[in-house]
C-alpha cells in the first residue's frame, strides 16, 4: 500500500485516467480516457497539419492553372488563416498538456489520500469560481489576449501592402526585419522617431496642462467667498458630459480656418485668424487647447472630491499658529492634492499617449506633411497604427509599432500594481 | 468686493463661457436656416426645424440613413450593457468572494490586461473577425465591447469586498447556494454600482468610434459615431446645419444621463468623505 500514489501517478503518464480507475473513482477515470483519447486523436488528425502551417505559413499563394485551353485562377494557401487555425491549434496543445499534467497530480493527490484514509473532500467552493470566471475568462482570451499574441506574431512577418498580401501573394516569417525597418531604414524610422518625438511632447503637455488646469479650476471655485459653487462646478462639467466625439467633430467646425466662427471673431477685431489646423505649429497648439477643454473638468472633479477630504483641524491648527492664508495652501493644500493625486497622473499620462479620439477626430493626424511615411504632424503613435492597419495595410509595421507600446504600458503598469488599493489593502476593510 | 473676488469671477465667468460656447453654438446651429457653416450671426435671425425633418427623411442625393444609425447605436448599446455589465458583475463577485488557486495571478493578469487599451491589437481583431466572416456586423461590435468588459471589474470588486462577509455566511449556515446568495443578497445590495456598471458602458458603446468605424463598413450599418465623422469627412460643411442637428440628437440624452449621474456620484463621494 506504500506506493498506491506512486502507481497511481505512473498510471496516469502513460495514459490519464488509468490513476483514477486504480484509485477508484470509476466515472472520473472513464471520462478522463475519453478526453485523453479525443485528445491525441485531435492532436494527431486534425491539428498537425495547422501546427505546420504557422511554421511555413503556406508554400503557394493563389495561382494561374492551365485547365484544358484556358488559365484558371486555384485559390492557394492563405497564410493569415494558417497562422490563426495555427494559433488555435497550439491553444488547443496547450489545454490538453494543462490537463495532462493536472490529471497526473490528481492521481497522485487522491492516491495520496486513499493511502492515509483521510477523507475525500469535495471541493466545491474551489470550483465555483471558476465556473463563474469561465464565461468572461473566454470572452478575454479570444477578444484581447488571442489579438495580442496575433499581433506579436504579425510584427515578425512581412505582412503589409503591396507585396504580401493574401490571397494573393504569401506572407513569410522574417524575424526581427520590421523591428529593423522601423528603426533603422530612413523611410520609417524617420517617421517613427518624428511621430514618437510628439508623441512624448503631447502626453506630457496634455498631461500636465490639465491636472493643473483642474486644480487651478477646483481652487478657484472653492474659494472662500466665491457664491453659488454648486451652479459653477454644474456649468465646467458640462464639456465632460457631452460625447466626446460629438465635441471633437464640433470643435473640428469651429476651428474651420475659412468658415469658423473662431476666425470670424478675430476678424471681427480686425485681425487675420490663424489657420488652426492647417498650420502645423498651430495644429499642435490647438489639439492641446481643445484636449484642455476635455481633460480640466476631470481633474477638477477629481480634486474637489480630494479637497473636501483635507482634515479641517490641520487648517485650525495652522490657525492658531498664525499661518497666513497663503502658507495655508503652500503647506497643507498644495502638498495635499499632490500626494492624493499622483497616481491618477501616471494614468493620464499613459492614456494621453494613446489618446486617438482628440487627435483623430479633431486633426486626423494632419496638417499632411512629406517628412513622414503615411503620417502626419499631428499624428500619435496609435493615430498612425490605425491609418497603417485601415488605411495602408501596412500590417506588421502597425505590429511592430503597438508592441513598442505595450511594452511601455506594461512597465507602467507594473509601477502602479503596487499602489492599486483594490489589490494591496483588500482584505483590510473586512 | 475684494478686487481678488472680483478676479476670481471674471475667470469663472470666462470659463464658463468656454464651457458652453461650444454645446450653445451647436444647438443654435441646429435651427438655422440654409445649410451652411458660415453665419454672420451668433442666434440664427431665422428659425426652422427643417434639418432635424431632413434628418430622417431618404434623399437621393445623399447617403445618411440617420435613422439607421440611431437605431444600430441603441441596439448595439443596450446589448452591449446588458452582456458587459453582467460579465463584469460574475468577474468581481467571483474575484471579491471566493480565495481559489490562481486568484492572486488572475487579478494580476486582469490589471496588466486592462491597462493595455483594446484597440492596440485592433488589427488582430479585424482580421479575426475577418477570419469568421463577422465584419461589418453591428454583433461583432457588441462582442468585442462585452468581451473585455472583464478587464474593468477593479471598481465593481472594491464595491463587493465593501460588503460584510458576516450576511453571507448567514445565508449560508440557512442553506442558500452560492447562486442564490448572489441572487437574493449581493445583488439587491449592489444596486448603485449596477447603476453605476450599467451607464458608463451604454455610454462607452454608445460614443465609441475607434472599433465601430474599424469593424462596420457600409453605411447601413454604422453607429452615430461613424455616420457623424463621415459627413464632417465627405460633406465637409457644406451639410454643417445637418450635422449640427444630428449632434444635437445623439448628445442630448448621453448628456442628461451623465449631468443626472454625475450630480449623484460627485454627491455619493463627497457624502461619504465628510462622514468618515
Amino acid at each position: 500500500m506504500k506506493h498506491r500514489a506512486a502507481t497511481a501517478g505512473w498510471l496516469s503518464v502513460i495514459c490519464a485516467g488509468l490513476g483514477q480507475l486504480y484509485n477508484r473513482q470509476y466515472v472520473k477515470g472513464l471520462s478522463f480516457i475519453l478526453v485523453y483519447a479525443a485528445g491525441i486523436y485531435a492532436i494527431a488528425a486534425k491539428l498537425t497539419p495547422h501546427l505546420k502551417g504557422i511554421v511555413t505559413l503556406g508554400e503557394q499563394g493563389q495561382h494561374l492553372v492551365k485547365v484544358g485551353k484556358i488559365y484558371k485562377n486555384v485559390p492557394g494557401d492563405h497564410s493569415i488563416f494558417m497562422m490563426i487555425y495555427g494559433v488555435l491549434a497550439i491553444l488547443v496543445v496547450l489545454l490538453f498538456l494543462l490537463f495532462y499534467v493536472l490529471n497526473i497530480r490528481d492521481a497522485v493527490v487522491v492516491g495520496r489520500r486513499k493511502q492515509s484514509g483521510s477523507e475525500l473532500r469535495v471541493l466545491n467552493s474551489s470550483v465555483f469560481p471558476w465556473l463563474l470566471l469561465s464565461v468572461p475568462m473566454i470572452g478575454v482570451l479570444f477578444f484581447t489576449i488571442m489579438p495580442i499574441v496575433f499581433t506579436s506574431l504579425i510584427a515578425f512577418t512581412n505582412y503589409a501592402s503591396p507585396n504580401h498580401i493574401p490571397p494573393k501573394n504569401l506572407v513569410d516569417w522574417v524575424g526581427f526585419a520590421t523591428f529593423d525597418k522601423l528603426f533603422n531604414m530612413n523611410v520609417w524610422s524617420d517617421t517613427f522617431v518624428g511621430v514618437l518625438s510628439w508623441t512624448i511632447v503631447w502626453a506630457i503637455l496634455a498631461t500636465v496642462t490639465c491636472y493643473f488646469g483642474g486644480i487651478l479650476v477646483a481652487l478657484l471655485i472653492n474659494q472662500q467667498g466665491i457664491r453659488f459653487k454648486g451652479i459653477w462646478r454644474m456649468l465646467f462639467i458640462i464639456p465632460y458630459a457631452i460625447p466626446q466625439f460629438v465635441s471633437l467633430l464640433i470643435m473640428k467646425n469651429l476651428l474651420n480656418e475659412k468658415f469658423g466662427p473662431i476666425n470670424q471673431y478675430f476678424r471681427y477685431f480686425g485681425m487675420e485668424g490663424l489657420p488652426w489646423l492647417n498650420d502645423p505649429f498651430w495644429a499642435k497648439v490647438s489639439v492641446i487647447v481643445v484636449n484642455m477643454w476635455i481633460g480640466i473638468p476631470v481633474s477638477m472633479i477629481l480634486v474637489m472630491g480630494i479637497l473636501t477630504t483635507i482634515p479641517k483641524d490641520l487648517y485650525e491648527a495652522a490657525d492658531v499658529d498664525g499661518a497666513t492664508a497663503g502658507a495655508k495652501f503652500r503647506n497643507i493644500t498644495m502638498p495635499y492634492i499632490l500626494f492624493a493625486t499622483a497616481p491618477i497622473l501616471i494614468t493620464q499620462f499613459v492614456g494621453n499617449i494613446n489618446n486617438f479620439n482628440v487627435i483623430f477626430l479633431l486633426t486626423g493626424g494632419n496638417p499632411a506633411t512629406m517628412k513622414y511615411n503615411n503620417a502626419g504632424e499631428t499624428d500619435l503613435l496609435v493615430t498612425w497604427l490605425y491609418k497603417l492597419t485601415l488605411d495602408f495595410n501596412q500590417y506588421n509595421i502597425a505590429a511592430a509599432v503597438s508592441i513598442l507600446i505595450f511594452l511601455f504600458i506594461a512597465a507602467a503598469a507594473i509601477v502602479m500594481f503596487r499602489r492599486t488599493r483594490s489589490f494591496n489593502e483588500e482584505d483590510m476593510i473586512q | 468686493m475684494k478686487p481678488r473676488l472680483l478676479f476670481s469671477y471674471a475667470l469663472l465667468a470666462l470659463i464658463a463661457v468656454a464651457c458652453i460656447y461650444p454645446a450653445l453654438w451647436t444647438v443654435l446651429s441646429s435651427f438655422r436656416v440654409g445649410n451652411s457653416l458660415f453665419s454672420d450671426h451668433f442666434i440664427p435671425t431665422a428659425w426652422t426645424l427643417d434639418h432635424y425633418r431632413d434628418l430622417f427623411r431618404e434623399r437621393a442625393d445623399r447617403s445618411i440613413p440617420y435613422a439607421n444609425w440611431y437605431w444600430n447605436t441603441l441596439k448595439v448599446a443596450t446589448a452591449s450593457m446588458v452582456l458587459g455589465t453582467l460579465i463584469q458583475l460574475l468577474t468581481a463577485y467571483s474575484i471579491s468572494r471566493f480565495r481559489f488557486k490562481g486568484r492572486k495571478a488572475m487579478m494580476m493578469m486582469i490589471l496588466i490586461l486592462g491597462m493595455f487599451p483594446g484597440f492596440l491589437s485592433i488589427m488582430a481583431v479585424f482580421i479575426i473577425l475577418n477570419t469568421i466572416d463577422l465584419l461589418d456586423s453591428i454583433w461583432a461590435l457588441v462582442l468585442v465591447y462585452s468581451a473585455g468588459a472583464a478587464l474593468g471589474m477593479f471598481v465593481a470588486k472594491g464595491f463587493f469586498d465593501t460588503i460584510p462577509r458576516s450576511l453571507e455566511e448567514a445565508a449560508r449556515i440557512d442553506g442558500a447556494s452560492h447562486m442564490s446568495i448572489f441572487m437574493r443578497i449581493i445583488l439587491p445590495l449592489s444596486r448603485p454600482i449596477i447603476t453605476y456598471i450599467s451607464l458608463t458602458t451604454f455610454a462607452g458603446a454608445w460614443v465609441d468610434f475607434i472599433f465601430a468605424r474599424a469593424i462596420l463598413r457600409t453605411p447601413e450599418n454604422w453607429t452615430l459615431a461613424v455616420g457623424l465623422w463621415s459627413i464632417i469627412d465627405s460633406y465637409n460643411s457644406t451639410e454643417f446645419t445637418l450635422f449640427a442637428a444630428g449632434c444635437v440628437l445623439v448628445a442630448v440624452p448621453i448628456t442628461l444621463l451623465f449631468m443626472y449621474t454625475q450630480r449623484f456620484l460627485v454627491d455619493g463621494l463627497t457624502a461619504g468623505a465628510s462622514k468618515g
